[in-house]
This record gives structure tokens, C-alpha cells and sequence, in this order.
């Protein structure tokens, strides 16, 4: 195997957000590293922290949040030490972010061909209002909206939900940045735009060997269209890797408990059922790991310690349980694989 | 674009119409101005005859009809205090009245929208410790209280501004102020808010993964789209100074509307009362309307609804 370097590396990340029951910590040690040209899926239950991972990494927390440590890696350059200024620099021109809510995430009071406009406005300069114009149409094009240059006139309400996604993506794909993250970009959309805009991103993404980052809860999904995987849960990331080797070989039990509930043939499409349980409440987060409340196999040891990392295959897989050795062991009795020990 | 407006238009006029209506029945059920009118030794006989004369004892209905007809040709009749057109009267004294009242508008706009900018961009800054604090103090009491305080203060013990009067810059300082803080805390509270709700919408969140900075962000994509209550609120608020206007007016000897209405009500000189009333209503479904019109430059679901 080549080695790439990681376009994204991002380590440590810790967040802490204010809200109505107190300081919690919402993000909590995570570590990911995104490649060119390779699609990483952020997976992990409703609230368990993929979108404040995101905004974490793009310094656009919201006012409550603070990313109290950790580094952030793009390019080699540690975006969480960058002012205000530099980022806006980068975001929009090498980094780019895809909201999960299409209907709101446009400007009531501007035309679609304004928004588009202002991308090549603040990073390249430009004020020829023709050539502006001329630039909007193109990436309307690139993104397949028909008669973009009459659509650039028209207000976000004209639009459906579909299109603006289109116009969102066009925005983040204008200047060719080197990594997209796109935050769920497809659940507030009906199931056949869901697949067209998914082609989409996938077509924009071969044709500049994008990184992408995509958050989802669809385990099918992911496993259709994404190439590594890092499971989230409370807050932290238990287990990740390629996805191939994640999802035919679950170590960690809340991703085995994930798999297990992935939905067949037979209900295929529906969301994922979880787990019996509920993930705790970031208020009341324990201090051992956050799954053994719900996990088969929890011992005391589980309950008292955040368990360490266990990696093997050269670090591309991790998992954060302290069973994860055990676990492998008795694997390798059944069928023996290539596990070291780190 | 046009057919809202004429929408609106059609809303306005039937507003006047109703709030015209009310006013003409409260008036006739206040009292009979034949009473004041004629001397206390003049008989039943007399009055029935200056009612006559006046049309008052037709039925209201038909009373109110003709008025309608009146007004149409811009005669709002005769005041029989100042013996003349009721209209001229009202005029004449709406000119301070507009003075005190706009220049308190637009003070409360020029500080309430910029400190309620600043107060949401630097939240728990020292400038929104400031602004809550100019809040609180503005919407602490009634203008009309804080006329007396500040003839107290700033006219009796320190002599900085005359007691009352009309005429020189310095006689509106201190009613301008009464009147205008209190809506400059509340357009300020609104903007701020609004600013904040805003602030956190994804769209802002989209505008700033494009890379735009942070002025822009600040003041194209927000401000705007925080000022669409704050329009509203504001053409709201010019209603409510006209009201506190009144009691303000009363403590400066302000020579305006408010001082005429309480003249007039006291004296039941009705044609003036209704005057000024059916001016009024005019001149806030004017601003209505204008509001209106800014709105829907502004917001572009309006313009093409
Ligand atoms: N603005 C905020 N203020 C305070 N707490 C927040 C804020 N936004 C999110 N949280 C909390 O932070 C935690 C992580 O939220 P996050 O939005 O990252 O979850 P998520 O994994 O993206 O979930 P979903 O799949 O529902 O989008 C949640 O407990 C949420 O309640
Ligand atoms: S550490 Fe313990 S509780 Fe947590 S997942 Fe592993 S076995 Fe379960
Ligand atoms: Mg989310």
C-alpha cells in the first residue's frame, strides 16, 4: 500500500458547549484523518456530536461552543491556531461544508446568483459584475441545474428543496476546494433526490480527487458511498477504519450492535434501530466508557476507565473498548488474520 | 408588487373608515356640547335650536354619513372654541407635535439599531453590559414621569434646559429624550435579538464556510435580515409616541396635538377632536403604508407573493 498523507488530520479535538443544562463536553478526544480522493463517513446516533465535530474543525462553533483542545491539521497548517481572519481565507476557497438543511441554509434576501457570486468576489477579487455573472452560470452548470443563467436571478423560496442543495454544493465546489464536508446534505431531501445529489457529489469528487467528510446515520449509505468510517458515540469516536474491514469485521459492541440492526433486504431503506438503550445524556456522561450502560460485555473495569485505544493493521483500525484484544483473539481462533499487536 | 400594495390600500382606507367610526360615537356619548356652547342661562329651547343648526339631532347614522361627505371634500368643520375651520387648528398644532415626535423616533433608531447591533455581535461585551442597563433605565418608567425627573433634574437644579416652551432647539431636548428613550430600549431589545436568532441561522453558517468576512457577514447578510421585525416594531412605535406625546406635551407646554386633544375634550369642541383624530389615523396609515413598501423592497417573498 502507498502511503498517503492525510489532506485532514484532525487530533484530539475537545468541545465544550454551554447550554440549558450546563457546560458539557460534546466532543471529547476525537481524532480523524480524511485522504484525497477518499470519502470518510462520520457515523454515529442523533446527537452524539458529528455536526460540532464538523464545525469544530472550520472554527464555526456557535457562540455557546469553544474547541477547548486538539489540533486540526489541513495541509499542515493547524487551523485551530488560525485567527478569524486566515480562516476566512481557507473556508470557501480549500474547504468547503454541505448543511444538513437545504431549505434554510440560503439566504432569503439575496439572489441564488448573488451567493454564488460572493465566492469569487471575497477569494478572488473579482467586481466585473458580467464576469461574475459569467462565473455563477458555470458553476451552476457544473452542478446540473437547467437554464442556470435565468436562474440566477431568483430568490431561494422559488426554489425546491432539491435545488437548493444544488446551489449550496455549487457555492462549496465553486473555487475546487481540496475537502468537503457534507453534514447529513441529504435527509431533509425525498429519496430520488437524495441518489442524484449523492451522484453528484460523487462525480465532483472524482473529478479534483476531493476529500470528503460525510456525516450520516444511514449505515447503507455510508457503506455505499464512503471508503473509511468512524463511528461516534457521547461524544467520542469508538471505533474506526476502512469501511470494509469495519463493517465485515465490527469489533467495537456498539458498532456491532449497529450492524446488527442494519436494516436487511427486507427493510432496507428504512433508519437504522438502535440498540436497547439510549445514549446518555451529555450532562450525565459517565466516566468509564459511555457505552457500558447498554453493552453486553461491560465489566467493572469498563465503568471506572475511559478504555485506552487498541490498534492494529499499522493504526487504520482502531477501537476504543478494553475487550477489543480478547475479542480479536477469539476471532483469530476461528480464522486466522493478520492482528499485531501495537 | 402592485397588487399588494393595493391590498394594502384597501386595508388602510378601511381602518380610517373604522377608526373614524369609534371616535364619532365616543364623542357623542361623552356629552352635549350645546351645554358648553351656550351661555348656563340659555334654554332648553335655544339648545335644541344651536342642535338643529349643527345637525345634531339628526340620527347618528346620517350624522356620520355627512361627516364622511365632508371629509371627502377635505372639510372637517368648525371649531366653535376657535371659531374657525376645526381642520386648521389641527394643523397648526401637528407641526410640534411631528417635531417632538420624529426627532424622538429618530433618536431611538440611530442609538437602539446600532446598540443592539453591537450588543448581539459582543455578547456579554461591555457594550451589551451597557445596553441592558439603557434598557432597563428606558422602559423603567412611563415618559411622562420622566418628564418631571428631568425638569427636576436638569432644568431646576442644574438649569441646563428651559422648564418648557416651543421655539428654540433646547425646548425639545428634554421632551425629546423623555419621549425617545423608552422606544429606543425597545428597538434596541428587538434588534438585538433578532441579531442573535439570526447570527445562529444556517444561513449565516453557510455565508461563513464561503469565507465571507466577518463585516459582511455582520452587516449584508444579518442586519438585514434582523432589521425585517425591527421595520415593523419601529412604524408600531410611531403610534405609541403619538399617544405618549400627549403627556409629554402636557409637562413641556408643548403647543402640540395632545395639548389641543386634552383642550378640546375638556371643552367637548368635538369637530376638533375629530379632526384630529381622522389626521391621525391618516397619518399612521400613511406610515403603514410606507412601511409596507420599504418591507417588500427589502423582502424579496413579499415582492413577488
Ligand atoms: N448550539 C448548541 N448549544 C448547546 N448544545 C448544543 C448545540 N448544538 C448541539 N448541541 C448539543 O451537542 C451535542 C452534539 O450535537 P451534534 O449536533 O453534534 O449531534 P449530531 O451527531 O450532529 O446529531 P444529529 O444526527 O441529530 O445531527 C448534542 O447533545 C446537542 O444537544
Ligand atoms: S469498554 Fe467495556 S463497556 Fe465499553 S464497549 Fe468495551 S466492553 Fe463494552
Ligand atoms: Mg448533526
Amino acid at each position: 500500500m502507498t502511503v498517503i498523507e492525510p489532506i485532514l488530520e484532525a487530533r484530539n479535538l475537545t468541545t465544550m458547549l454551554r447550554g440549558r443544562a450546563g457546560v458539557v463536553t460534546a466532543v471529547d478526544n476525537v481524532s480523524l484523518s480524511v485522504y484525497p480522493g477518499r470519502t470518510l463517513a462520520l457515523v454515529g446516533e442523533s446527537g452524539s456530536g458529528k455536526s460540532i465535530t464538523c464545525l469544530s474543525m472550520l472554527g464555526l462553533l456557535p457562540s455557546s461552543g469553544k474547541l477547548v483542545a486538539g489540533e486540526v491539521l489541513f495541509k499542515g497548517r493547524d487551523l485551530a491556531k488560525l485567527s478569524q481572519r486566515e480562516l476566512e481565507d481557507i473556508r470557501g476557497r480549500e474547504i468547503g461544508m454541505i448543511l444538513q438543511d437545504a431549505m434554510t441554509s440560503l439566504n432569503p434576501l439575496f439572489t441564488i446568483g448573488y451567493q454564488i457570486e460572493e465566492v469569487f468576489r471575497y477569494h478572488q477579487g473579482i467586481r466585473d459584475r458580467r464576469e461574475l455573472r459569467r462565473r455563477a452560470v458555470e458553476v451552476l452548470e457544473k452542478v446540473k441545474i437547467p437554464a442556470a443563467a435565468e436562474r440566477l436571478d431568483s430568490y431561494p423560496f422559488q426554489f425546491s428543496g432539491g435545488m437548493r442543495q444544488r446551489v449550496s454544493i455549487a457555492i462549496n465546489v465553486a473555487l475546487s476546494p481540496d475537502l468537503l464536508i457534507c453534514d447529513e446534505p441529504t435527509t431533509a431531501l425525498d429519496v430520488t433526490v437524495q441518489l442524484q445529489i449523492l451522484r453528484l457529489l460523487g462525480e465532483l469528487q472524482r473529478q479534483n480527487n476531493m476529500a470528503v467528510v460525510f456525516v450520516t446515520h444511514d449505515l447503507h449509505m455510508a457503506a455505499q458511498f464512503c471508503d473509511d468510517v468512524a463511528i461516534m458515540y457521547g461524544g467520542r469516536v469508538v471505533e474506526s477504519g476502512p469501511i470494509r474491514e469495519v463493517f465485515d469485521n465490527p469489533v467495537h459492541p456498539y458498532t456491532v450492535g449497529l450492524l446488527g440492526a442494519l436494516p436487511t433486504l427486507e427493510n432496507f431503506g428504512r433508519r437504522l434501530v438502535a440498540i436497547p438503550g439510549q445514549q446518555p445524556a451529555l450532562s450525565t456522561i459517565p466516566t468509564g466508557c459511555r457505552f457500558a450502560a447498554r453493552c453486553p460485555s461491560a465489566m467493572d473495569q469498563c465503568r471506572e476507565q475511559y478504555p485506552d485505544w487498541f490498534e492494529w493493521n499499522g493504526g487504520s483500525r482502531r477501537v476504543a473498548c478494553w475487550r477489543t484484544e480478547e475479542r480479536l483473539h477469539a476471532a483469530m481462533a476461528r480464522a486466522p488474520a493478520e492482528v499485531e499487536h501495537e | 408588487m402592485l397588487n399588494y400594495l393595493l391590498r394594502r390600500l384597501g386595508q388602510s382606507a378601511v381602518t380610517v373608515l373604522l377608526v373614524t367610526l369609534i371616535i364619532f360615537v365616543i364623542i357623542r356619548l361623552i356629552g352635549d356640547p350645546t351645554h358648553l356652547m351656550l351661555p348656563p342661562e340659555a334654554t332648553e329651547a335655544d339648545r335644541q335650536l344651536l342642535r338643529v343648526q349643527m345637525g345634531l339631532d339628526r340620527p347618528i347614522v346620517v350624522q356620520y354619513g355627512m361627516y364622511l361627505l365632508d371629509l371627502l371634500r377635505a372639510d372637517l368643520g368648525v371649531s366653535y372654541r376657535f371659531s374657525r375651520a376645526a381642520l386648521g387648528v389641527v394643523i397648526e398644532a401637528l407641526g410640534p407635535t411631528l417635531i417632538l415626535t420624529t426627532s424622538a423616533l429618530l433618536l431611538a433608531v440611530v442609538i437602539g439599531i446600532p446598540l443592539g447591533v453591537l450588543s448581539a455581535v459582543r455578547r456579554d461585551g461591555p457594550v451589551d453590559q451597557f445596553a441592558k442597563i439603557f434598557a432597563v433605565m428606558g422602559q423603567a418608567a412611563p415618559p411622562f414621569l420622566f418628564s418631571l425627573l428631568y425638569i427636576k433634574l436638569f432644568s431646576i437644579h442644574l438649569g441646563w434646559f428651559p422648564t418648557g416652551g416651543y421655539g428654540r432647539v433646547s425646548n425639545l431636548i428634554l421632551p425629546m429624550l423623555a419621549l425617545g428613550w423608552y422606544s429606543a430600549a425597545g428597538i434596541m431589545r428587538l434588534t438585538r435579538s433578532s441579531m442573535i436568532e439570526v447570527l445562529d441561522s444556517e444561513y449565516i453558517k453557510l455565508a461563513r464556510i464561503k469565507g465571507v468576512p466577518q463585516r459582511a457577514i455582520v452587516y449584508r447578510h444579518a442586519l438585514r435580515n434582523a432589521l425585517l421585525p425591527v421595520i415593523t416594531f419601529t412604524a408600531l412605535q410611531f403610534g405609541i409616541l403619538m399617544g405618549g406625546a400627549v403627556s409629554v406635551e402636557f409637562v413641556f407646554a408643548w403647543p402640540g396635538v395632545g395639548r389641543l386633544m386634552l383642550d378640546s375634550i375638556s371643552n367637548l369642541d368635538y369637530t376638533v377632536v375629530q379632526a384630529a383624530v381622522t389626521i391621525g389615523a391618516l397619518l399612521f396609515t400613511t406610515i403603514n403604508l410606507i412601511v409596507d413598501v420599504i418591507y417588500a423592497m427589502i423582502d424579496p417573498r413579499i415582492r413577488y407573493a
